[in-house]
């Protein structure tokens, strides 16, 4: 009974095309994200912040990355995680070469050097679909990973191939706590959903999806298939080159390129299957799914049955995470971002059945 | 139903001495059609004529092995769907090939697609230009779904609508497009009698009010002879008829190959 547009009459086109055409869902977000500027940095402590809802927060812009790239314009990758590690290496280089690159610069530029990257690892796209591309994409995530692991001069000549990310000082403030750095991160997170969104719902969204659901009709309307796919893998590549900037600057502060491996790609493409493929709210959905998980499970076991041993645990998750992906594509699979929607449309005829 | 007052100019397309082959199977042999501005062009024949072959040239999804098309004017010379479109060429297919997971207004905005002019931070940032640009292009398709009286579907996702609909929404697509020239691979293919009169008189109007050339591929002959203004018939890839309806009607060749005579 609350959650109702009646009485809420949309008068212009532009009103209609809203992101939240609904009153009761612009106050929620408005809300939430109140909460999560406020009320977390209040509330959470120091290992929530940090070890938590910071990584949660850059995986769900990888798996806003991912999405766009094979939730919206329908081509499967497996780089995810070597394009995060060309955008924590880039920034990485930036930073250390240019000594006065202001920090927030050198992740624009780090993003759009992995878009290029994106994009030139997107060219099999225009010859190869589905999973043959995905191997494309596969080869992507080997050879970044082995480029940056080869030669030194990634890493600086780090003698263990690992970058220590400088303290982060923005307009002479330093970000050195874990609530300065889990703001940063989420101001970053935001801006780049808002710019997400308003690409999908608009004409470059349109594209996109207009060429994964059938691409010959789409080329038959006037859109050139190979600008759109390559804009896509590069749009993906720069949210992805951002969110392995933040994984390495914001959250572990040192990494390595085998933080990067084919694994992490894995799990951020589970994020957006669980979460729901062409959906951004399913990205953030699949990432909290996939970063909560074992800490329920590790929880639950704790409340059951005292101990549980490491490797058991861990081999646990593996079994809850195959066993839930499988549900999913079998029951939902369009991932949790639906099952939202469809609780969203039986609370507006709430209290009644239809 | 004579079109009097209508008037049919220039040779809009055209397309001459087209063969088209897939290995040994000869789809067009020497195919030459004209299209006039304004007119309706129905192609007929039996099935494996090589009437979506034909269409599949003229919007440039195949490339023949030899002949020319003009298109208003200007020798086509790369093959390409997306640049064929461009030119002012839009079309709807035989199996229905919506954008399963978008909406009907989605759908034909897609349509508009290509007249978007804002680039990509413009629309990222969803302000100033992208936005007017945006909202003009969703006043046009708001048009042709008040034309095509879809408004109630408008934010249906299209893989829910039932078959009627989904051609009507795809000729909306098409129309989105403001093409010169309006390609129809069996519009009416599995209607019943009333969705077919809806979706003649759509055609007809389409004509009428936007001055839009059609050629459409169609088997019932009722509808082809009702709203064509000239008629083309292929038979096993070879042009056998040219004219009006009543003079293909009467054509020796034509009721033998296609429409039947009683031995």
């Amino acid at each position: 009974m609350l959650y109702r547009e009646s009485g809420q009459f949309k008068t212009s086109y532009v009103r209609d095309q809203a992101i939240f055409p609904i009153a009761q869902d612009r106050w929620g977000l408005f809300l939430l994200l109140l909460f999560a500027a406020v009320g977390v940095p209040l509330i959470a402590n120091e290992y929530w912040l940090g070890s938590i809802l910071i990584p949660f927060l850059i995986f769900s812009l990888a798996a806003l990355g991912l999405n766009l790239l094979t939730g919206y314009a329908g081509q499967l990758s497996l780089g995810t995680a070597g394009f995060m590690a060309v955008g924590a290496f880039a920034t990485y280089n930036l930073v250390v070469r240019i000594p006065e690159m202001p920090i927030l610069l050198a992740f624009v530029l780090a993003g759009l050097i992995a878009a290029g990257v994106g994009l030139l690892f997107g060219l099999p796209s225009l010859r190869i679909k589905g999973f043959y591309l995905a191997v494309a994409t596969l080869a992507a995530q080997f050879t970044i990973e082995w480029v940056l692991t080869s030669f030194g001069w990634f890493t600086n000549y780090d003698a263990s191939g690992v970058i220590s990310a400088p303290p982060i000082v923005i307009l002479g403030y330093a970000f050195d706590t874990a609530v300065s750095r889990y703001l940063l991160t989420l101001g970053i997170v935001v801006l780049l959903a808002l710019v997400a969104k308003n690409l999908v719902r608009g004409a470059i969204g349109r594209s996109w999806m207009a060429v994964r659901d059938m691409d010959v009709a789409a080329e038959v309307i006037g859109i050139r298939l190979y600008r759109t796919k390559l804009l896509a893998f590069a749009v993906s590549s720069f949210y992805c080159g951002i969110a392995g900037a933040l994984w390495a600057f914001l959250y572990l502060g040192t990494v390595e390129p085998q933080a990067f491996d084919l694994n992490r790609s894995f799990q951020v493409l589970f994020m957006i299957i669980v979460g729901g493929l062409g959906s951004i709210l399913g990205s953030f959905l699949g990432a909290a799914f996939i970063v909560l998980l074992p800490i329920l499970l590790n929880n639950a076991a704790v409340l059951l049955g005292g101990q549980v041993r490491a490797d058991t645990l861990s081999n646990l998750e593996l079994i809850v995470f195959g066993g839930l992906i499988v549900f999913f594509l079998i029951v939902e699979p369009h991932g949790l971002a639906r099952l939202w929607q469809i609780a969203k449309e039986k609370l507006r005829l709430w209290p009644f059945p239809y | 139903m004579t079109p009097v007052e209508r008037q049919i100019g220039d040779v809009l397309l055209d397309a001459s001495g087209i063969s088209l082959g897939f290995g040994a199977v000869r789809a067009l042999q020497d195919v030459s059609v004209e299209v006039r501005e304004g007119e309706i062009l129905a192609i007929i024949g039996p099935n494996g004529a090589g009437k979506t072959s034909l269409l599949n040239v003229i919007n440039g999804i195949y490339k023949p092995q030899s002949g020319h098309i003009r298109f208003r004017g200007r020798e086509r010379r790369r093959y390409k769907p997306a640049e064929v479109a461009r030119e002012g060429i839009a079309r709807t297919f035989q199996n229905v090939a919506l954008f399963k997971g978008m909406t009907t207004l989605d759908n034909i905005m897609t349509g508009r697609n290509m007249q978007v002019r804002s680039g990509l931070l413009a629309q990222a940032l969803y302000w100033g230009p992208a936005l007017k640009n945006e909202l003009a292009h969703r006043l046009a398709v708001e048009r042709v779904i008040d034309f095509l009286e879809i408004q109630s579907i408008r934010k249906t996702p299209v893989g829910r609508l039932p078959y009627g609909l989904q051609k009507r929404v795809e000729l909306g697509r098409a129309l989105a497009a403001e093409p010169k020239l309006l390609l129809l691979d069996e519009p009416m293919a599995g209607m019943n009698v009333e969705e077919k009169e809806d979706m003649s008189r759509f055609i007809l109007d389409v004509n009428d009010e936007f001055g839009t050339t059609i050629v459409l591929i169609e088997h019932d002959m009722g509808v082809v002879m009702d709203i064509s203004d000239r008629v083309v018939v292929l038979d096993y890839g070879i042009k056998i008829a040219d004219g009006t309806p009543d003079v293909v009607r009467a054509d020796r060749d034509v009721i033998e190959a296609y429409l039947g005579v009683s031995h």
